[in-house]
């Protein structure tokens, strides 16, 4: 099962591959990570995206509440919340895939943000499936690069993870 | 007051009240040695390898509730201590490893003796640090003792670049610890305790198992007052021997791999298990799944969450401090009404002493030739029953777990969860540091011995007189144990050649060193270095028998009731 993971962690070197170094000691997987400093600018927060057994996903959290620097971990996916993800896509883009790409463009609501007379980058935010739908509507030879920034997450409603 | 890094962190050991620091000077940690020699509250052990001040600083932690303190220079320095920190991880042993570190403009060139410290213990750190300010090293310093003594101890490490040990900058201790993201739990949940009573009184099979936790804790007394509170019977694992007596009709000896029949029995027909501290290990339940073939109903007391429910599922969870814990299940018996069913109870005693009477603990002794079961028997006569006693890893560890009765908690010291060969001699000249009144011997093998033979210069430089019972069988033998029951005997590389005469080894290092062949000469030697050499140390060389083996066993992957008891089973 698929399972997406928030936590609070300082914002001192080295907490990252706290982390990151758990999960490849233990055999976790990690679909996807991201981390950046919150508003307080001491605590980062991370969403991991992994995937495994209630019984793995319960050692999971457990393991990351352990880490001295995690001040607080929730599984988002228990319950009702939102996914985002960034993805930026570097296109050839000439004669009449310009229009090709610009009508897809449209229709899943991304914005070109680049453009050359042979390419443009194309920037495109929502869930995963929305981001791997927009890469499945495009000719794959046409594509140059694409970079996603992982998952972040966020429970909806009264759902808050702060200290 | 201002005063240099190096300084300020020997201020805050002797804030921690550090009685001894075992370390091994180098580039990285000069100032701090310089700091060191112009005091005379902490001393210092000097060791011959840093592998062995961490064991010795985990030995003396073990052998008492403080934290263990060790310090060791950069790069080698560091390297060659973690072995030791590991060892002390896997075990939860409130440790302080301070290492040095190159200057914080020469990190990640390359510079010599450097290696990224923190990155390396990372992973068999409870926490570790790097401190890059002066000014950072007291508050520093606090939250490493602090971590490394509360919730579910640890070792941890903190790095001190060398620049950052000699400037200077204004020193005060903190007086408090706060940290946002660290606030173990220590009392159990009441409700759940409540639920666990009750599971307890109504069970018809009840077992108690109990681990290193109940040790740490300190919590032997609540754990034999509940036991006889209740009457059920108890195990202690490998880690626990000590925290109930284990010449008490109650106990049912050790489970396990070499556990006793009647343990392992017991913990698998039980319905209802209470763990106390305890993580079944995989040495303890052996197969998981073939352990839960057997329906029972699991209480598990631990300070650590992820312990709990990792390879058994658990119905009823307490988290807490394992002393109160105990204290508070005691509570609720003793005012509540419920007794445990006396009749159902009798008939499990019954079923109990028909395993026991198997006797899976009698060896074939011998007139001939050292039966190394005989030579613990005779140190435990020898020493009372009350010495502390250190070991090796392999087939002596299991011998003297087996047959040295422990009574009392912090009497046994062994790496139970890393399994470190080399740990028994520096574990032993850590335990008599901080016990000098206590005996100390070190039951170990002629191979294990030599991984940190060289502690025999440190012995001899702080006068340490510790027995070291070297059970001599000339084989890596529980290598050699398992090439014999699962190699077809094919004993690839686990006979050693070219053995020392380890007693004038001893002689060498300016100890006593005896050589013991007859079994008629085990015991007048043990006396002898237990009394007339009673301030030395005394290496005694027991030539074993080659060929025994630990029973009973539980191979790995089996189920617990599927024991081998002896040879003849095979």
């Amino acid at each position: 099962m698929r399972h997406v993971i928030s936590l609070l962690i300082e914002n001192e070197s080295g907490a990252l591959s706290r982390v990151s170094g758990l999960f490849s000691a233990r055999g976790y997987n990690i679909e996807s990570l991201t981390v950046a400093p919150t508003e307080d600018f001491s605590m980062s927060r991370m969403t991991i995206v992994t995937t495994g057994s209630d019984e793995i996903i319960e050692q999971i959290t457990k393991q990351l509440n352990k880490l001295v620097e995690v001040v607080k971990v929730v599984d988002i996916s228990e319950a009702a919340h939102l996914e985002r993800e960034l993805m930026l896509v570097k296109v050839r883009a000439t004669g009449k895939d310009r229009e090709e790409i610009k009508r897809t463009a449209d229709i899943f609501r991304a914005r070109i943000i680049d453009v050359t007379d042979a390419s443009y980058v194309v920037e495109l935010t929502g869930n995963q499936g929305k981001l791997d739908a927009f890469i499945g509507a495009i000719d794959p030879a046409l594509i140059l690069e694409t970079v996603r920034s992982g998952v972040c997450g966020v429970g909806r409603g009264d759902r808050v993870l702060k200290v | 007051m201002v005063l240099s890094g190096a300084e300020i962190v020997i201020r805050c050991l002797q804030e921690e009240k550090v009685e001894y620091v075992f370390g091994y000077p180098g580039g990285a940690v000069l100032f701090l040695y310089d700091a060191l020699f112009q005091q005379d509250k902490v001393r210092h052990v000097l060791v011959r390898h840093e592998q062995a001040a961490v064991h010795a600083a985990d030995g003396f932690a073990r052998s008492t509730e403080k934290v263990g303190v060790a310090m060791v220079t950069s790069g080698p320095g560091a390297t060659n201590a973690v072995t030791g920190i590991a060892t002390a991880y896997c075990d939860s042993i409130p440790m302080v490893i301070i290492s040095g570190q190159v200057p914080v403009a020469a990190i990640g060139q390359d510079a010599f003796q450097e290696v990224d410290t923190v990155g390396i213990t990372r992973p068999c750190v409870k926490h570790n640090f790097l401190v890059r300010d002066v000014r950072d090293i007291a508050a520093t310093m606090k939250k490493a003792f602090h971590l490394a003594r509360t919730g579910r101890p640890g070792p941890v490490l903190v790095d001190i670049p060398k620049d950052v040990s000699m400037q200077r900058c204004e020193y005060e201790y903190p007086k408090e610890v706060s940290m946002r993201s660290y606030n173990p739990v220590t009392k159990g949940h009441s409700g759940q305790i409540k639920k666990a009573v009750q599971l307890l009184l109504e069970a018809k099979r009840p077992m108690i198992y109990t681990g290193g936790g109940v040790v740490l804790s300190n919590a032997a007394e609540q754990l034999t007052k509940l036991t006889r509170l209740l009457g059920y019977p108890i195990t202690n694992t490998l880690m626990g021997l000590g925290g109930y007596p284990s010449t008490d009709r109650q106990f049912l000896g050790m489970p396990g791999m070499h556990g006793t029949f009647e343990a392992n029995m017991a913990m698998h027909y039980s319905d209802v298990l209470l763990a106390v501290g305890a993580r079944f290990d995989d040495r303890v339940i052996g197969n998981p799944a073939h352990f839960a073939e057997e329906p029972r109903k699991i209480i598990h007391v631990d300070i650590d969450p992820s312990s709990i429910s990792k390879r058994v599922r658990v119905d009823t969870p307490i988290v807490g401090d394992v002393k109160e814990v105990l204290d508070e299940m005691i509570r609720q018996i003793e005012s509540g009404e419920a007794r445990p069913n006396p009749e159902a109870l009798a008939s499990w005693w019954k079923q109990i002493e028909q395993w026991r009477e198997r006797k899976c603990m009698v060896y074939k002794n011998s007139d001939e030739i050292i039966k190394p079961q005989f030579v613990i028997q005779k140190l435990w006569e020898v020493t009372g029953g009350d010495a502390i006693i250190t070991s090796d890893v392999g087939q002596h560890q299991m011998w003297a777990a087996q047959y040295y009765g422990f009574d009392k908690p912090r009497r046994w010291l062994n790496s139970g969860g890393l399994g470190t060969m080399g740990v028994g001699m520096p574990y032993a000249m850590g335990a008599k540091l901080a016990n000098p009144d206590m005996q100390v011997a070190c039951v170990t093998g002629e191979a294990s011995i030599q991984m940190n033979i060289q502690e025999l210069s440190t012995c001899k430089q702080f006068r340490l007189p510790i027995k070291i019972c070297n059970l001599n069988n000339r084989y890596l033998g529980m290598v050699r144990q398992w090439q014999e029951l699962f190699h077809g005997g094919r004993y690839s590389e686990s006979y050693m050649d070219s053995l020392p005469d380890f007693a004038k080894l001893a002689e060498a290092y300016g100890h006593v060193g005896i050589r013991v062949d007859r079994p008629g000469d085990v015991e007048g030697a043990l006396r002898e270095a237990f009394t007339t050499h009673k301030d030395e140390l005394v290496f005694l060389d027991f030539q074993i028998d080659q060929t025994e083996n630990v029973y009973p066993m539980v191979q790995g992957g089996k189920g617990l009731t599927e024991m081998i008891l002896s040879a003849e089973d095979l």
